[in-house]
C-alpha cells in the first residue's frame, strides 16, 4: 500500500511478473500505473507502507534506487529527463557499468534499435536541441546497453508517432530475447496484444489479471464508460 | 610575416608547460612555429609567436604584460590561437592588458588557458578591448585551472566592440579546482547586423565568491546576442549574476538564459535585466535556480550510479 497526503494511491496490487515475460499495466489515466512503476523502482516519496516486494527472491522493499538497479531493475520514464550538456554517448554507457561495460559498437548498436542514426545522435547532448520523441529513444536505448533483469517501461510509445509502434513492439520483444523480463505500462493494445500477460488496473487496485486481448477487451469495453472513480473497486 | 621573442627561461617554461597542460591544454602547440602564441607567466613573456596575417606585439611591465594581437584585414585563420597566461609561484599580482583587433573581414579564434595552479594569495586582473571589424569573426575561449587552496582573485574586465556584420562568441570557463575570487565583468557594443554569444561556467566552491556580470547593448539594426551562464554553487560558496541587455535598435534580439544549481549551504542571486526603447526590437530572458533536478538524478540512479556520482554527472554534464 501506498498513501500520499492520506490518500490511498495504491491499494490492492498483487502482481506477479514471470522470468523473461512481458506483462503489460492497463488502465485510464489516475489508475495508479505510473505509481506502481515508481513504487517498484524505489524512487523517493513513492516508498511504500505495507506489503512486500521480492525480487528473485529477495526483499528489495528496503532498498534505494541505485541498490535496485544494482540487481538488475530499471525504469524508463514516460517523459524523459533533459540532461543538459550529457552527450549520448556518455548517457547510454553508464547503464553499462554495471555489465562490464559498452563497445563503440554497442552504442551504435542500441541507437539503431531504436531507429536513430549513430553518427547523428551519438555526439548530441540528450537535452538541447533534441525532441520528446528523440529523447524517449535514448531512454530506450539506455535500457539497451543496461541489460536488465527487468525493465519498468511507463508509456514506451508516448511521444512517439504512431508508424513506430511496431518499432516499440520489436524493442520490448529484443527485451525478452536478451533476458529481460518487462513491465510495461501502456494503453495501446498493440502493445498489450505482444505481452505474455497483462493485468487491468483501476483506483490502485489490480482488478484481474490475464489474457492480454482478454483485459484489453474489458478495458475498452467495461472500464472506459465505467464511474469507478465514483464507486472504487475492491481488490480481486 | 612571424614575429618570434623568446626568453630562455626554461624552468618556467616548463612549469607553465605542465601547468598548461593540466588545464587541458596540449602544451606542444606552445612551442610549434607554425601556429600563433603567446606564453605569460607573471610579467614575462616566454614565447609569443605570430604568423602571417596576425601581428603579436606583447610589452613587459612591472606586474605583467601589455598585449596587443591584431588579426590583418580579410585573414581568415584557419588555426586557434593559443594564448597561455598564469603564475606558479602561491602569491603575487598579474596584470595583462590586451587589445585585440579582428580588422575588416578577418577571421580568428583564440583559445585561452589561465593557470594559477598553487595560488595561495594571487590577484589576476585582465583589462581587456576587443574590437571585432566589419564581418569579422572573433572566437575568445578562456579555460581556467585553478589548484585546490582557492587562493585567487580573478578579475576579468573587457569591453568588446562588434562593428556591422560582425560577430564575436565567448566562452569563459572556471570549473577546475577552486578560484577563492572572481569578479567577471564584460561589456559589448553590438552594431548593425552583428551576433554576440557569451557563454560563462562556472564550478564554486568551499567559501568561492562568484560574481558575473555581462552586458549587451544592441546599438545596431538586426543585431543579435544571447548571454548565456551555468554555475554550480556549492559548500558555502556564494554567486551573483547580473545578465543585462539592451534593445536599441528596430529587430535587434536579444536573450538572457542564467541557469544555477546549488548545494549544502550555498547562495546564489541571478538578476537578468532587459531594457528596451524601441518598439521593434524584442529581448527576452529566462533564469532558474535550484537543486539539481530530481528526475535526471533518479534516472542515473535507476541506470546504477550511486547519488553523489549522479549528482556530479549532472553538474559536469551542465558545465561542459
Amino acid at each position: 500500500m501506498l498513501s500520499r497526503d492520506g490518500k490511498k494511491i495504491l491499494r490492492g496490487v498483487n502482481l506477479e511478473v514471470g522470468d523473461r515475460e512481458i506483462h503489460s499495466i492497463i488502465g485510464a489515466n489516475g489508475a495508479g500505473k505510473s505509481t506502481l512503476a515508481y513504487t517498484l523502482m524505489g524512487l523517493q516519496g513513492y516508498e511504500h507502507e505495507e506489503g512486500s516486494l521480492i525480487f528473485n527472491g529477495e526483499d528489495i522493499s528496503k532498498l534505494s534506487i541505485t541498490e535496485r538497479a544494482k540487481k538488475g531493475i530499471t525504469l524508463a520514464w514516460q517523459e524523459p529527463a533533459r540532461f543538459e550538456g550529457l552527450r549520448v554517448r556518455d548517457y547510454l554507457a553508464i547503464g553499462a557499468k554495471g555489465n562490464g561495460g559498452v563497445t563503440e559498437e554497442d552504442l551504435k548498436e542500441a541507437l539503431r534499435k531504436v531507429d536513430l542514426k549513430p553518427e547523428k545522435y551519438l555526439d548530441r547532448e540528450v537535452g538541447e536541441a533534441l525532441s520528446g520523441g528523440e529523447r524517449k529513444r535514448i531512454e530506450l536505448a539506455s535500457i539497451i546497453t543496461m541489460k536488465p533483469k527487468l525493465a519498468i517501461l511507463d508509456e514506451p510509445d508516448s511521444g512517439i508517432d504512431v508508424v513506430s509502434l511496431k518499432e516499440i513492439v520489436n524493442l520490448i520483444q529484443t527485451f525478452k530475447e536478451n533476458g529481460s523480463s518487462v513491465l510495461v505500462i501502456t494503453h495501446r493494445k498493440e502493445i498489450a496484444a505482444a505481452s505474455d500477460k497483462a493485468s487491468l488496473m483501476c483506483e490502485g487496485v489490480i482488478l484481474r489479471s490475464g489474457d492480454p486481448l482478454e483485459i484489453s477487451e474489458f478495458f475498452k469495453n467495461r472500464c472506459i464508460p465505467c464511474d469507478s472513480r465514483v464507486s472504487p473497486p475492491k481488490a480481486a | 610575416m612571424t614575429q618570434i621573442t623568446l626568453n630562455t627561461l626554461s624552468s618556467e617554461i616548463k612549469d607553465m608547460d605542465a601547468a598548461y597542460s593540466a588545464s587541458g591544454g596540449d602544451a606542444a602547440v606552445l612551442h610549434n612555429h607554425e601556429l600563433a602564441s603567446l606564453v605569460i607567466s607573471g610579467n614575462k613573456v616566454l614565447n609569443a609567436n605570430g604568423i602571417e596575417g596576425i601581428v603579436l606585439e606583447p610589452q613587459e611591465t612591472e606586474h605583467g604584460v601589455d598585449v596587443k594581437l591584431t588579426i590583418k584585414k580579410g585573414y581568415k585563420i584557419s588555426l586557434p590561437v593559443h594564448l597561455c597566461f598564469g603564475l606558479i609561484p602561491e602569491d603575487g599580482l598579474q596584470e595583462i592588458n590586451m587589445n585585440f583587433v579582428a580588422e575588416e573581414d578577418s577571421a580568428v579564434e583564440l583559445v585561452a588557458h589561465c593557470t594559477f595552479p598553487n595560488a595561495v594569495k594571487i590577484i589576476h586582473r585582465m583589462e581587456a578591448q576587443m574590437h571585432v571589424g566589419k564581418n569579422a569573426s572573433l572566437k575568445y575561449t578562456e579555460t581556467h585551472f585553478h589548484g585546490p587552496h582557492g587562493g585567487a582573485q580573478v578579475i576579468p574586465k573587457a569591453h568588446v566592440k562588434i562593428e556591422e556584420g560582425g560577430s564575436y562568441f565567448n566562452n569563459f570557463s572556471l570549473i577546475s579546482g577552486r578560484v577563492g575570487a572572481l569578479e567577471f565583468d564584460y561589456d559589448v557594443d553590438a552594431e548593425k547586423d552583428s551576433v554576440c554569444e557569451m557563454i560563462t561556467k562556472v564550478y564554486g566552491k568551499k567559501d568561492d565568491k562568484i560574481k558575473i556580470m555581462e552586458k549587451v547593448s544592441l546599438n545596431g539594426e538586426n543585431a543579435r546576442s544571447v548571454i548565456k551562464s551555468r554555475l554550480a554553487i556549492t559548500e558555502d560558496a556564494e554567486s551573483e549574476f547580473k545578465g543585462i541587455t539592451e534593445g536599441h535598435a528596430p529587430r535587434s534580439r536579444g536573450h538572457v538564459d542564467c541557469l544555477e544549481v546549488l548545494q549544502g549551504n550555498a547562495k546564489a542571486e541571478a538578476i537578468p535585466i532587459i531594457r528596451v526603447d524601441n518598439p521593434l526590437a524584442k529581448v527576452t530572458h529566462e533564469a532558474a535556480i535550484g537543486c539539481v533536478d530530481k528526475k535526471e538524478v533518479e534516472t542515473l540512479m535507476a541506470r546504477g550510479l550511486e547519488e553523489d556520482d549522479a549528482i556530479d554527472t549532472i553538474v559536469k554534464g551542465m558545465l561542459a
